[in-house]
């Protein structure tokens, strides 16, 4: 799958979609099959597994209590993490965060942070001292495109899915205590990538779409539809009124998918 | 969330750096500053002193990253520990290898990659102090550095950012108004063929305010791109005046 | 269809040279029936071509040009030259030896060692293989004396002349051997260090100057000066 295509290949996805189609039959503004599961590692306060196409993308999150910010003394702490594991892809290799799983990560995270999607004031334990750190790992099972859009569903449904131990403090110590509280949520970022393919836009590319594809551009929006965090990627680029194209596509598809899944 | 106690924008429309809400911070560029590099710029933007550096066209090392059939642009972008109030680790942060992409990707499309096969270009960005805007001033001087290497280029890449601070849409946010403000957006584009190749955003904007955002950050790249040609043309003028 | 340069004038990449029936000519791109400049150089156009002669650019091999390189490695079957060029240049010791080479007895340093300088001819070059270069030929070989300058490879022409005038009347009036490389360096041999340098002030100044109408007048001015200035200090 992951081999570089032919050019034959290469060219017979371009006048495809010059013509408006796609080789799995979707239309342009398509999603693929998306499926998404919660709850499936015990172990973590939350998780969620999400399948877009072959895509496949495992979020973890873990709360755990830390120090706040020093310009933040009384908010929780959020930090996203990416992996690109070597089992999702032959053109992943082992080691340290490269700059692709580094730029996944903040991605993610620029989604759920400027949303406010964790109400991190919720999170503060003893101001200044104590609050509850968040951590968001996303986990790349299988490589098949559009790892932004798979990820950011994957991190705020495992978010969704994430119950914290109540607890009280006395004397200064944190106690935990019988029974557990949803992670308190203020919103509910989509993110939505755009890829274009000489001057066609198309939602969500797969694997052999991304090798075509010359420029990406991800939104993330928030509940009320305005806009939270926005990524150019890749070495190709967009003029003006393709950037406007994409924004108001990217908007349209992501309220589609805030109805289908009732965030 | 932190009450702002002082407004960031007066109902004058004047900003706390004494700014109008399209107004740019002064920008100096010079092409040609470091004698060891093929080609290099050095810009100041507010109060932001950046020095950008290529090498090459030149052999790949490690020659396994060369590819057959074209030029690989790699890129650094590099915070110096004294830049910021707090001083910085000199080790690579997540911020700097994001930037560096993002950067890389903002000049790749000027480039004619297919023209020097199995060679590289080096490009080094060095953030001598930082004040808000820096990966658009370092796309500004970077462009500039790859141009002075006599590299051919599809046209110069010029950046800027726009932004809002409490509910207005402004040009070019230092560092101030950008951590107190309500969103960034960066942009970087080639004003010859049209093409906007780096575009990114932080903060929360309406899809209209979004919409004048890039329309103001556009305006701001047009008037750099004009300083940017002339400092080009300055470095290589030549004493037109001539002695009988 | 217009153009939208006056000649000569300085331009930087990407600024619109000409609309519709013209031809990009050197360092510069079509897109859209749109002419673009790809470096900072002066523009002009020859008959519907539009040419940028470029102030800053590097070589690029090509096969048959003379060049001037220096020893950067001294390898097990050949050298490895720098020519001021992307691209390493390879001499192989098979062009230099007059025998048989063996790589276990000949000492290839002893040839050529790092550092020493040549000229040399591009034997070979494609888009997937490094310029391989030659000495086989009379006038090509090891550098023994004379200094050596470098100037923006575009300019070569210009030193050159219509018909290697300027460069003849450069060697006649300072008795200095030139060799002119295509990659822009340039090789000044001549019987006193100050006709060395005088000859390379003058292809500097063709260099810095090439652009202004009446160089040949100047140069031609200038090299008789010196004449005079050398009587005289012979005559003290």
């Amino acid at each position: 799958m992951s081999s570089p295509l032919t050019r034959v290949r290469l060219k017979q996805i371009s006048q495809l979609i010059e013509k408006g189609k796609r080789l799995d039959e979707r239309g342009l503004h398509d999603y693929r099959d998306l499926k998404i599961e919660l709850g499936l590692i015990e172990r973590a306060e939350g998780s969620a597994r999400v399948l877009l196409g072959k895509t496949e993308v495992l979020v973890g999150v873990k709360v755990e209590t830390g120090e706040p910010f020093p310009d933040t003394p009384n908010d929780g702490v959020q930090t996203v993490n990416a992996e690109l594991v070597p089992i999702a892809s032959p053109n992943f290799e082992p080691g340290p965060p490269d700059e692709n799983s580094i730029e996944l990560a903040r991605i993610v995270d620029r989604g759920i942070r400027e949303s406010k999607a964790i109400d991190t004031e919720k999170l503060c334990i003893e101001p200044g001292k104590k609050v509850f750190v968040v951590f968001i790992d996303v986990y790349v099972l299988n490589h098949d495109g559009n790892l932004i859009d798979a990820s950011a569903l994957a991190a705020m449904s495992a978010l969704i899915n994430t119950k914290m131990p109540n607890y009280e403090v006395k004397d200064g110590e944190l106690k935990i205590k019988q029974g557990y509280t949803p992670l308190p949520l203020k919103n509910h970022p989509i993110t939505v990538t755009i890829g274009k393919i000489g001057n066609t836009l198309i939602v969500d590319p797969w694997a052999e779409e991304e090798q075509v594809m010359d420029s990406r551009f991800t939104m993330a929006i928030k509940d009320d539809g305005n806009i939270c965090a926005i990524q150019k990627g890749l070495s190709g680029f967009f003029t003006p009124q393709q950037i406007l194209e994409a924004s108001k596509l990217a908007q349209q598809k992501a309220a589609e998918l805030r109805k289908k899944l009732n965030w | 969330m932190n009450e702002k106690t002082e407004k960031l924008i007066d109902k004058k429309g004047i900003r706390l750096d004494g700014r109008k809400a399209d107004e740019l911070r002064p920008i100096k560029l010079q092409v040609g500053v470091l004698g060891n590099a093929d080609g290099s710029a050095y810009i100041e933007h507010g109060k932001n002193k950046i020095l950008a550096a290529a090498f090459g066209p030149r052999e790949m090392h490690p020659k396994h990253l060369a590819l057959p059939d074209r030029m690989v642009l790699r890129c650094r972008y590099h915070m110096a520990p004294f830049s910021v109030q707090e001083r910085k680790s000199p080790a690579p942060s997540r911020r700097e290898i994001e930037l560096s992409k993002v950067i890389r990707e903002s000049l790749e499309p000027a480039l004619f990659l297919e023209l020097y096969p199995r060679t590289g270009i080096d490009l080094y960005v060095e953030v001598l102090q930082a004040d808000g805007g820096t990966r658009c001033a370092a796309i500004t001087a970077a462009a500039l550095a790859i141009a002075d290497a006599g590299v051919p280029m599809r046209d110069l890449v010029v950046a800027c950012a726009a932004g809002k601070i409490d509910d207005t849409v402004v040009l070019d946010l230092y560092d101030a108004e950008d951590k107190l403000g309500a969103a960034d957006v960066p942009l970087a584009y080639m004003p010859a063929l049209n093409a906007v190749t780096l575009l990114q955003m932080d903060g929360v904007l309406s899809p209209d305010e979004f919409e004048k955002a890039v329309d103001m950050a556009m305006t701001g790249c047009k008037k750099i791109y004009e300083m940017q040609k002339e400092a080009l043309k300055t470095k290589y003028m030549v004493v037109k005046e001539v002695e009988e | 269809m217009p153009t939208f340069f006056e000649k000569k004038q300085l331009v930087t990449p990407g600024e619109l040279l000409a609309e519709g029936d013209y031809l990009p000519g050197e360092n510069t791109y079509m897109e859209e029936n749109k002419i673009y400049a790809q470096r900072i150089g002066l523009v002009d156009d020859e008959n519907k071509k539009v040419n940028v002669v470029a102030l800053r650019a590097f070589y690029v091999p090509k096969v048959g040009d003379i060049v001037i390189g220096t020893v950067v490695e001294v390898g097990f079957n050949g050298w490895t030259i720098d020519i001021k060029s992307p691209y390493t240049a390879l001499l192989r010791a098979s062009d230099v030896l007059s025998r048989p080479f063996k790589p276990q007895n000949d000492e290839l340093s002893q040839v050529l060692n790092a550092g020493d300088l040549i000229v040399a001819k591009i034997a070979s070059y494609d888009r997937a293989h490094d310029p391989q270069l030659t000495v086989g030929e009379p006038g090509l070989g090891k550098i023994t004396r004379g200094q050596i300058m470098r100037v923006v490879p575009t300019k070569i022409p210009r030193v050159i002349g219509r018909k290697g005038s300027m460069i003849s009347m450069i060697k006649q009036e300072t008795g200095c051997q030139i060799i002119l490389g295509l990659n822009g360096v340039i090789l000044v041999t001549g019987k006193t260090p100050e006709d060395e340098e005088f000859a390379m002030s003058a292809i500097k100044k063709i260099e810095q100057e090439s652009h202004i109408s009446g160089l040949t007048d100047r140069i031609t001015q200038l090299l008789k000066e010196n004449k005079v200035k050398v009587e005289e200090n012979k005559i003290e």
